[in-house]
């Protein structure tokens, strides 16, 4: 049993690192793809006119840029792999500091966003499947399918517009309030921050897990043992409890740690229209100002997440489900 | 009134939403020397009857605007898409036909693409082709098949254990005979359904690029610049300018996902006689 759970894991994180191997280097290609020039993105455009060749060589060779693409990746991946990785350009600083600085404003946000959409999406979509071709199924299907063709900047703009500018109870951007000391912000203050960029995540996130967990709800309630059980006299309350909240959990949560990637893409448009510094914003700037080294640092971080989640949705499902749990694979 | 069976509501709902769809694009077309003109003497309307999406800070007309920039990108979206849905039957097939090696190659790329977030994917591709038109079109043309190529394969090789290909095999077929005249006719609806399918995502995440900054130059009405322009305004309470255009890409969004449903059910065996 140990012997099996430890070859899953270690099968687990051999194919994380393939696929990590893999992003890298479709990362480091396109960035190389790029047009703009390494020098002249680094340096600047007007300090590389006043340069003589002379001083423009020693930095080509300074900063490698006639090596082979294949020693150039190696000698990055290598240094990502020490901890070192890079400076950013657009930051001026190194790019571990940016992120470590970033990550924990984002993850706080799509934290909150994945809980609560998780949450919510699961009960309104048991709810509907319960329900089915009631107002209520009508009402949350409407509510999903109008909800999954909103883009979420566009739903982040209109709570901006009804909470920020029109009654002004919440404040319309940044993490913390503009113009005060670090010392003297308070949690509260960070949590006021996060309320409107976390509600447009959420409420564009219920819609994927609502819609799933409403189709296993529909598949179960006509499964021969829900007919049973009310032809024993259950209610609908006790048929939830005891048959359909059972069977619709596992999906919902390989459905939901499998939908990181989308709440991280959801994050990137978000921060950027209430200008909350996170990880999201920061590969907006990077992408925008042509800063490689912390674009590409971000692609990997973000694909380490996603695929953490689908690996943690595989084993969650493992534990969780007794048919796993006690022999073999799942298929 | 003739009573009319589902089939038919929905063939007749169906050409309502190409025929919208076709007008916004027209009307587009038409718009596209309105959408630029500048009068100052009409700048920061709210909505009225003569404007009735409102006018801007340079006093451009905010429904020429919308509709030039919604023909736009639906214009886009249609394209590339049309694109990556070519890609998606070509690996999709290719995965479930070509042999063990191929299939692996060809799954390995799909969870590739799948691990980065599709706006970061779609960030870097455009960083790497140059921003502008090109990046975001390439962008969503190689960015979106993954799930419709998946889809296909699945198919495919339910498709391979059918006894008419296993005769056609038997017959001494090639493979390109057999993907050629029994395959694909036979996946044609379903490709067609997930070619609909794919607009949307399309032009939401068009829009979404644009938005960020990746698209065209500001000043070019589309849809998503319009929106991060208003994003600047909207403080000094000029609603108008994101309200509506947002109404409208929601609108057009929803109606592409309408037509893709309607079209599945009408080709779906299964559901054709709900």
């Amino acid at each position: 049993m140990v012997r099996q759970w430890s070859i899953r894991i270690a099968g687990y994180a051999l194919r994380l690192l393939i696929l990590l191997f893999a992003v890298s280097v479709l990362t480091f290609a396109l960035m190389k793809a790029s047009p703009v020039d390494p020098l002249q993105a680094n340096v600047g455009q007007t300090a590389l006119g006043s340069m003589s060749q002379e001083q423009i060589e020693k930095l080509r060779e300074y900063w490698g840029v006639d090596m082979p693409p294949v020693r150039q990746y190696l000698s990055w991946a290598g240094d990502f792999l020490r901890g070192d990785m890079g400076t950013s350009l657009y930051f001026r600083q190194p790019v571990e500091n940016v992120i470590a600085d970033r990550l924990r404003h984002s993850l706080l946000l799509m934290g909150i966003a994945w809980v609560c959409s998780g949450i919510l999406g699961f009960f309104l979509g048991a709810a509907a499947g319960m329900f089915r071709e009631t107002w209520v199924d009508r009402g949350i299907r409407g509510y999903c399918l109008l909800m999954s063709s909103t883009p979420a900047f566009w739903l982040a703009l209109l709570l901006l517009m009804v909470f920020g500018v029109w009654l002004k109870v919440l404040p319309i951007g940044l993490s913390v309030p503009a113009g005060m000391e670090a010392a003297n912000v308070t949690f509260w203050d960070r949590m006021r921050h996060a309320v409107l960029p976390a509600l447009t995540l959420s409420l564009t996130g219920i819609s994927n897990i609502a819609l799933h967990t409403r189709e296993k709800m529909i598949e179960v309630m006509e499964q021969d043992f829900i007919l049973f059980a009310r032809a024993r006299g259950e209610n609908r309350r006790q048929i939830f409890r005891h048959h359909g909240f059972r069977n619709v959990l596992l999906p919902g949560i390989t459905l939901h740690f499998a939908s990181v990637s989308e709440i991280f893409g959801g994050s990137v448009l978000v921060e950027q229209v209430f200008s909350y510094p996170g990880l999201g914003q920061a590969a907006v700037s990077a992408g925008l100002g042509s800063d490689m080294p912390l674009l590409m640092a971000i692609t990997v971080v973000s694909a380490l997440f996603v695929f953490g989640g689908d690996a943690l949705a595989d084993l969650l499902c493992g534990i969780a489900d007794p048919r796993i749990r006690r022999g073999g694979f799942r298929e | 009134m003739k009573k009319r069976n589902r089939r038919q509501k929905m063939c007749i709902g169906l050409r309502f939403f190409v025929l919208f769809l076709l007008t916004v694009c027209v009307a587009g077309f038409i718009c596209t020397d309105a959408a630029r003109v500048t009068d100052f003497s009409r700048k920061n309307m709210a909505p009225c009857l003569l404007y009735p999406f409102g006018t801007d800070w340079m006093g451009r007309d905010m429904l020429a605007r919308t509709l030039k920039g919604l023909s736009m990108s639906i214009l886009l979206g249609v394209l590339s898409a049309t694109v990556s849905a070519c890609i998606a039957l070509i690996l999709g097939v290719a995965s479930a036909t070509l042999g063990r090696a191929a299939d692996r190659g060809i799954g390995f790329v799909i969870d590739l693409m799948m691990g980065i977030p599709h706006i970061l994917l779609l960030i870097l591709v455009s960083v790497a082709l140059g921003k502008g038109w090109k990046g975001v079109a390439w962008g969503i043309a190689l960015t979106h098949w993954p799930s419709l190529a998946r889809l296909i394969r699945a198919e495919v090789v339910q498709l391979k254990e059918s006894p008419y290909i296993q005769i056609a095999e038997k017959l001494g077929k090639s493979k390109w005979y057999i993907v050629r005249k029994h395959m694909l006719p036979h996946l044609a609806p379903q490709f067609f359904v997930g070619l609909v399918l794919l607009f949307p995502h399309a032009i939401l995440h068009e829009s979404s690029v644009t938005f960020l900054g990746f698209g065209l130059d500001a000043g070019q009405p589309a849809i998503g610049i319009i929106l991060s322009e208003a994003m600047q305004h909207l403080v000094t309470g000029k609603w108008w300018l994101a309200l509506f255009p947002g109404m409208m890409l929601v609108l057009v969004v929803t109606l592409f996902y309408e037509a893709g449903e309607t079209l599945r059910k009408l080709t779906d065996p299964a559901s054709v006689h709900e």
